[in-house]
C-alpha cells in the first residue's frame, strides 16, 4: 500500500456523520405512546428506501435514534413510525407538522424481497415490529401477482396497542392477503384471538416447504417464531429476522451495534435466521 | 351425512389415531352448537365436557372484581378446550365463552375417564394428545407473562 | 536510477525534516513529553527523544535516560498515531469553526516520523475500518489523504511486544514511504534508509545520503533478528480465531472479570480500536446545540445500551467483547486481525491484564 488511497477523494463533499434537514408533514398517532410521521427531507434522494431499512431521526440538542421506516416504498414522502419511550423518541414523536429534523440514512439491508418472488410471503409481527413489515405489505399487494400466498401474523398487547388499525381493518377484507391479530390479553370486546403470535403460525396458508418468513418484534418473540417455523419446516435460510442493537453511527463506523461478527447497521438490520443461529445461543454477546 | 364418528376423526386434535381407538372415544361424544355470547362453561362448576372446536372462536375469560372479564385465551378451529375434565376435583378454572357461533364436538368426561381407567393404553394415547397442548399453552402463557411488547425497562 | 537502500547519517536525518517542511508537511515525530514518549510536531532532529528509553511490563512503564546518543532507543508511548488519523473528539454538527483547516482540507499535510512496524499495521487496519467499506469516514480520510510515512524498525523490544508472533514487525515490509534502521556500531551512528513508494524515492534524492554497503545491510538485518529472537510474548499458534470462538461460554470471561475494572484503558491506547460515541449537547443559557463524536469503549457499561437495559450489563461480557473482536470477530467484520502485537493493552492495564497471557489460559481453560 504505497502512499495513501486515491478512491476516498470523492467522499470530502458528502459526510454520512451530519444530518440532513426534514420537515413533518404529516402526524398521525397511532396508540397511546406511538405515532406515525410522514417526512419531507430536503434531499428527495432519502425518500428512497428499501423495505427493511432504517434511518437515523435527530433532533439538535437532544440526540438521535434509529427508526425504521414504515411507509409505502412507492411514495415520495418518509413515512417513519415512532414510539415514545425515550428521551429523544418522546421528543420526535410530539414534532407538529411544519417542525424541523434531521435525518440520516436509510441504511441497512432490506427484506429479501427478490428472492421471495414466486414464493409464499409470511409475515410475522410483533408489537412495534409491524413498521418495517409494513413496506413489505404495500410492495407485495401492489405486486400481488409476483408472490404465492400472503399471510401477516400480527401480536400485540393489547387491541389498543395494535398499529395502523384502519389499515388493519381492509387488510382483513381482502381475500387475497391471510391475516391474523392476536393480543396478550384483552377485554370482553375484543371478538378477535388471544394468545401468543406463535400459534397463528401453523393456520395460515403459506406451504411451508415454499415459505419465504420475515419475523420483526421484540428478540425473544422473534426467537420463539423463528424455531416454530422450522419446526413447521420453513428452511431456516428462508426465515430472515430484523435485528436491533445500539445503533448510533449507523454506516458500520461507531462500533456500537456488534454483535460477534456482525456489525448490525451495516451487515444487517435483516439477517437469515441460519446465519445467526449461533449467535441467538450466546448470552451477552 | 357425517357420523359423529367421520367428524372425530377427521378433526385435528384426533388426526393419524388408530382408528379403533378413535371409535371408543367417538362413543363419548357428541355435536354441540353455542351461539355467539353464549356461556361455554363456567369457573368452579363442574368440568364434565371438553370440546373439540370445529368452527367458530371460544375465548377463555377470568373475573375481575371491576372492569369486567379478562380475555386471557381464545380457542379457535382445530384447537381443543377444556382440560380440567382429566384432573381432580374436575372443576372449570376459568369462564369460556362463544366470541362467535361454535361447531364443537363435546366429550363425555366421565365416559371417557371411564374408559381410560378400564383400558391404560387409551389413557396414554389420550394424555399424549394433551400434554403436548398442555405444554405449548403453558409456553406460550409464559411468553404472555413476560409482556414483551410493553414499554421497555417497565 | 534511484537507490532503494541509501545510509543517512543524524545530519541527514535533519535534513529530510527539513526537506519534507520545506515541501509544506507538518512533520510529527516522538518526543519526551511527561514522562512519557508522545507524538507531537518536530522541527528537526534535536526535537527527538535522543538517549531515552522505555522499559514496560504488566502495568508499569517507566521512561529513563541511558547517555546514549541513540534517537529511536524506546518502544512505543501509551498514544499512537491514531489521535492524529482518527482524532479523540471531533465535533460534527455544526463543524467546529476552522474545522476545515483540521479536517485536512487547507491543512498542511502531515509527514509521520518514528511509525513503528506494528503501528504501521495499525494505520492499514484502520484504514480499512474506517475507509475501505461503504461509509467512508470523511473525517478520517481528510486526515490520512496524503500523509507520508517515515516507519523506524525496532531496535529493541519491550517485554510487552509480541509483534513477531503477528508477523507485524519488527521489521517493515510495506505500508511506508521511507523506512528508517537506525545503527550504531563501531562504523558510527547512522540509518540505512530504505524507499517503499515513489514519493520516497523522489525525497531521499533531496536529502545527502551515502551508499549502502552490504554490511549496513546485514547490520539492520542483525538488528530485527535480534529483536525478533527477544521477543517474549506471543499468542498461542494455530486457529487461534476458531478456538477463541468455541469458547464463548468458556468460566474463563469470569475469572479475567474479577480482575478486569473495566477501565477501557486498553481501548483508548489500542492503535486499532476506533469506536466512537456520538454526543448531543444543548448550552442551556445560549441555546447554542453541538454534535460531538469522541473515542468510545466497549467497557463502558452503556455502550450496549439498548432501551430499557444494556446487552453487555457484566464485566465478563464487555471483556469478552473486547477480546473476541480483537482476536476473532475483526477477521469476520473486516478480513484482517484486529491486533497487531504493540503490547500496550498490556502496559497500560492498571491490574497488568495480559492478552497473550489471557489467550493462553482461555485456550487450557
Amino acid at each position: 500500500m504505497p502512499g495513501p488511497a486515491a478512491d476516498v477523494r470523492a467522499v470530502a463533499g458528502a459526510d454520512p456523520w451530519s444530518p440532513s434537514p426534514a420537515r413533518v408533514r404529516e402526524r398521525r398517532r397511532e396508540t397511546g405512546d406511538t405515532v406515525t410521521l410522514a417526512l419531507e427531507p430536503a434531499d428527495p434522494a432519502q425518500t428512497r428506501f428499501a423495505p427493511g431499512q432504517f434511518t437515523m431521526l435527530s433532533l439538535s440538542g437532544v440526540g438521535e435514534v434509529p427508526i425504521s421506516v414504515s411507509g409505502d416504498p412507492d411514495e415520495a414522502l418518509l413515512v417513519q413510525t415512532i414510539r415514545a419511550v425515550g428521551c429523544v423518541t418522546s421528543r420526535l414523536a410530539a414534532l407538529k407538522p411544519g417542525e424541523a429534523l434531521g435525518v440520516r440514512g436509510p441504511f441497512g439491508t432490506g427484506w429479501p424481497l427478490e428472492s421471495a418472488a414466486g414464493r409464499d410471503l409470511l409475515l410475522v409481527a410483533g408489537g412495534l415490529g409491524l413498521a418495517p413489515l409494513r413496506p413489505v405489505l404495500y410492495h407485495a399487494l401492489a405486486r400481488r401477482e409476483r408472490f404465492g400466498a400472503l399471510a401477516l401474523c400480527y401480536g400485540t398487547r393489547s387491541p389498543d396497542d395494535r398499529l395502523f388499525r384502519g389499515e388493519l381493518e381492509a387488510w382483513a377484507r381482502r381475500a387475497d392477503l391471510h391475516l391474523a391479530v392476536t393480543v396478550d390479553h384483552a377485554g370482553p370486546d375484543w371478538e378477535g384471538e388471544v394468545g401468543v403470535v406463535t400459534r397463528l403460525l401453523a393456520r395460515t396458508p403459506c406451504r411451508p416447504e415454499r415459505t419465504v418468513a420475515l419475523v420483526c418484534g421484540p428478540e425473544i418473540m422473534m426467537r420463539f417464531t423463528a424455531r416454530e417455523l422450522e419446526h413447521l419446516g420453513v428452511a431456516p435460510g428462508r426465515i430472515h429476522l430484523s435485528m436491533e442493537r445500539n445503533m448510533q453511527c449507523g454506516i458500520g463506523l461507531c462500533g456500537h451495534c456488534q454483535w460477534g461478527p456482525f456489525l448490525l447497521c451495516r451487515d444487517g438490520p435483516v439477517f437469515p435466521w441460519e446465519r445467526i443461529r449461533a449467535a441467538f445461543g450466546v448470552r451477552g454477546l | 351425512m357425517e357420523t359423529v364418528e367421520d367428524l372425530v376423526l377427521g378433526h385435528p386434535f384426533f388426526r393419524d389415531i388408530d382408528p379403533e381407538a378413535g371409535r371408543v372415544v367417538a362413543g363419548c361424544a357428541r355435536n354441540t352448537v353455542f351461539r355467539s355470547g353464549e356461556l361455554v362453561f363456567r369457573e368452579g362448576d363442574s368440568a364434565d365436557w371438553f370440546y373439540c372446536i370445529r368452527s367458530g372462536r371460544l375465548a377463555l375469560e377470568l373475573h375481575a372484581p371491576h372492569g369486567g372479564p379478562i380475555r386471557i385465551d381464545t380457542r379457535g378451529p382445530g384447537e381443543v378446550a377444556g382440560w380440567s375434565w382429566i384432573v381432580p376435583p374436575y372443576r372449570w378454572y376459568c369462564d369460556a365463552r362463544a366470541v362467535e357461533e361454535v361447531h364443537a364436538l363435546q366429550f363425555d368426561g366421565a365416559c371417557l375417564r371411564r374408559k381410560m381407567e378400564d383400558d391404560a393404553s387409551l389413557g396414554y394415547l389420550l394424555y399424549k394428545r394433551f400434554v403436548p397442548v398442555i405444554l405449548r399453552t403453558l409456553q406460550g402463557t409464559r411468553m404472555q407473562l413476560l409482556d414483551v411488547y410493553a414499554r421497555p425497562g417497565r | 536510477m534511484q537507490p532503494e537502500h541509501v545510509i543517512l547519517s543524524p545530519q541527514g536525518l535533519d535534513t529530510l525534516i527539513e526537506r519534507l517542511r520545506a515541501a509544506g508537511f507538518r512533520v510529527l515525530g516522538p518526543v519526551a513529553r511527561d514522562g512519557a514518549i508522545a507524538y507531537a510536531e518536530i522541527a528537526g532532529v534535536r526535537d527527538l527523544p535522543r538517549g531515552w528509553r522505555d522499559a514496560q511490563s504488566p502495568g508499569r512503564y517507566r521512561l529513563r535516560r541511558t547517555g546514549s546518543p541513540v534517537l529511536f532507543g524506546f518502544n512505543l508511548g501509551p498514544q499512537g498515531w491514531k489521535r492524529v488519523f482518527h482524532v479523540p473528539q471531533l465535533r460534527l454538527v455544526p463543524t467546529d469553526p476552522g474545522q476545515e483547516e483540521s479536517d485536512g482540507k487547507a491543512e498542511a499535510p502531515l509527514a509521520l516520523l518514528g511509525v513503528r512496524p506494528c503501528e504501521l499495521e495499525a494505520v492499514r487496519i484502520q484504514d480499512r475500518v474506517l475507509r475501505a467499506g461503504a461509509f467512508p469516514d470523511p473525517h478520517y480520510a481528510a486526515r490520512r489523504e496524503g500523509a507520508f510515512l517515515i516507519a523506524v524498525n525496532c531496535a529493541t523490544a519491550a517485554e510487552t511486544c509480541f509483534c513477531t508472533g503477528m508477523g507485524t514487525g519488527p521489521r517493515a515490509r510495506s505500508g511506508y514511504d521511507l523506512a528508517l534502521t537506525e545503527l550504531v556500531d563501531a562504523t558510527g551512528h547512522r540509518f540505512l534508509l530504505e524507499a517503499g513508494s515513489e514519493r520516497g524515492r523522489a525525497l531521499i534524492e533531496e536529502v545527502p545520503y551515502a551508499p549502502a554497503r552490504e554490511s549496513d545491510l546485514a547490520a539492520a538485518r542483525a538488528v530485527s533478528e535480534r529483536v525478533s529472537g527477544a521477543m517474549r510474548r506471543r499468542l498461542p499458534r494455530g486457529d487461534l480465531r476458531g478456538e477463541i470462538l468455541r469458547r464463548l461460554e468458556s468460566p474463563h470471561w469470569e475469572v479475567v472479570a474479577r480482575r478486569c475494572l473495566a477501565c477501557g484503558n486498553c481501548t483508548q491506547v489500542c492503535p486499532t480500536c476506533f469506536c466512537t460515541t456520538v454526543e448531543d449537547h444543548e448550552d442551556w443559557v445560549t441555546g447554542a446545540t453541538w454534535r460531538l463524536r469522541h473515542w468510545g469503549s466497549c467497557f463502558d457499561e452503556d455502550f450496549s445500551y439498548l432501551h430499557g437495559g444494556r446487552v453487555r450489563p457484566d464485566i465478563a461480557s464487555r471483556y469478552r467483547q473486547w477480546f473476541i473482536h480483537k482476536l476473532a470477530t475483526w477477521h469476520d467484520q473486516f478480513d484482517t486481525a484486529g491486533c497487531v502485537g504493540c503490547g500496550r493493552c498490556i502496559t497500560w492495564c492498571p491490574v497488568g491484564i495480559d492478552i497473550t497471557a489471557e489467550a493462553a489460559a482461555l485456550l487450557e481453560a
